[in-house]
């Protein structure tokens, strides 16, 4: 390994973390500062060794994530007129509509980017904000995988916006078949939006913190 | 807790704060040592990636962004998709399928839609071109590229391309069944796009950057 951890005795998941050292790293770039130093001297950004309002910014996003979900799946996401004929379809009455299509896969696609990444995300953040402040939780790379997992996924539920984006354009003949956006359309992409802030927002140093304390 | 510890100098036991590295993800300190290209190096504690330097990634991210930028600028102007069911006949451009919503009263999402599709990863393609082709070329930095580098990287997360092509296939399966569905250029620019997007995404190596551009600041 080419980069070496810092003359440390001790347990084997101990590490001199910078704070303890009397430092502050930048998440940004990586340049470590003594600990009073606010700003980046080499790329500019805010430094701050722990992010002492992060959990509360998390809970924010998230619960407003939360709220802006229940119209997304309440309200319809489409409305598709074939003759005169008015259907609406909500995220989950879509799916159902491609099971009866008999395209299993793009409905498990759909299924999995509006249903199920959305409800584990909120299950993933609320449980990392709460293991970080409890000390009994797994063990810190369980939490950091779950975090990784989180931070990646959580774009790609934007899939159905797009889908109903595509759709409302490209289906517009007149009386024979028209697609047009619902009003869900609009609070699932908030409900994204705000879940991803939420993630962004949390500090994964705090995992580590919590292990740390664990371990002592 | 706290002990001060002045710039210049360095860290009295730990020597001086240029040669040390701290992760971003754990707070660990490491002790920065040359990384040969192609080898990375990872945090001892929680394993994420710190430095994976590439032999000649500036050039290849430059030039990636740049055939990027130019798809787009194509993807943009060329039709992008052509529905054709019982003699009618609709076609869209990328700018059409962005619009869609604000047909619908709802410009606030289709503003949101055309800044994550087209808007912000052009924008990334400029920065990173802007940044990194005088230290592809060895030339001291452009003015504010530091700050111009933070934004891009800040930004990244809300560039969807990628997931605006996934849509399109979901879209095209959807109505597969009552319409035949013809892909235009602009199609193959973007899926294009995406590939050149996800490669030019694997050369970079973003301490490596910033220790880059730090450098030539300086000298």
């Amino acid at each position: 390994m080419s980069v070496h951890d810092m003359a440390n005795a001790g347990r084997t998941h101990e590490i001199l973390t910078a704070r303890r050292a009397g430092l502050v790293g930048c998440t940004t770039c990586g340049k470590v500062h003594p600990l009073d130093t606010r700003v980046c001297r080499r790329c500019g950004a805010a430094l701050q060794s722990r992010d002492e309002t992060s959990l509360q910014r998390v809970w924010a996003w998230l619960i407003a994530g939360l709220v802006a979900y229940i119209p997304a799946n309440v309200y319809p996401m489409l409305i598709t007129q074939t003759f005169g004929k008015r259907q609406e379809s909500t995220i989950v009455g879509g799916v159902i509509e491609l099971v009866h299509h008999g395209s299993w896969g793009v409905a498990l696609i759909v299924f999995v980017a509006s249903v199920v990444v959305p409800i584990g995300k909120f299950i993933a953040i609320a449980w990392l904000a709460i293991s970080v402040r409890s000390r009994s939780a797994a063990d810190g790379h369980t939490r950091q995988h779950v975090y990784e997992i989180v931070e990646f996924i959580g774009r790609w539920s934007m899939i159905d916006v797009f889908v109903v984006a595509i759709l409302a354009a490209l289906v517009q003949l007149d009386f024979v078949a028209s697609v047009n956006p619902g009003t869900a359309a609009v609070s699932f992409a908030l409900s994204v939006a705000f879940t991803m802030l939420s993630a962004q927002n949390f500090d994964p140093r705090l995992i580590w913190d919590a292990y740390e304390a664990d371990d002592t | 807790m706290t002990i001060h510890v002045p710039h210049t100098t360095g860290h009295p036991a730990l020597g001086p704060l240029d040669e040390l590295i701290a992760c971003p993800t754990c707070d660990g300190l490491h002790r920065l040592v040359h990384v040969a290209p192609d080898m990375t190096a990872r945090c001892r504690r929680c394993h994420t990636v710190l430095l994976a330097p590439r032999r000649g990634a500036m050039t290849q991210i430059v030039m990636l962004a740049a055939t990027a930028a130019i798809l787009m600028i194509a993807a943009i102007f060329f039709p992008f998709l052509e529905l054709q069911a019982g003699g009618l006949n609709q076609r869209t451009s990328i700018m059409g399928a962005v619009l869609a919503f604000s047909h619908a009263g709802m410009l606030p999402l289709s503003l949101a839609v055309a800044a994550f599709v087209v808007g912000l990863p052009l924008a990334r393609f400029v920065a990173l071109i802007y940044v990194l082709a005088p230290m592809a070329l060895g030339w001291r930095p452009a003015r504010h590229a530091a700050r111009v580098f933070r934004w891009s990287e800040w930004v990244r997360p809300w560039a969807m391309a990628e997931i605006f092509i996934i849509g399109v296939a979901v879209a095209l399966v959807k109505v597969a069944g009552l319409a035949k569905v013809t892909p235009g250029p602009a199609f193959w620019a973007f899926a294009a796009l995406v590939l050149v997007t996800v490669l030019k995404d694997n050369f970079m190596c973003r301490f490596t950057i910033w220790r880059t551009l730090d450098e030539r600041t300086k000298s």
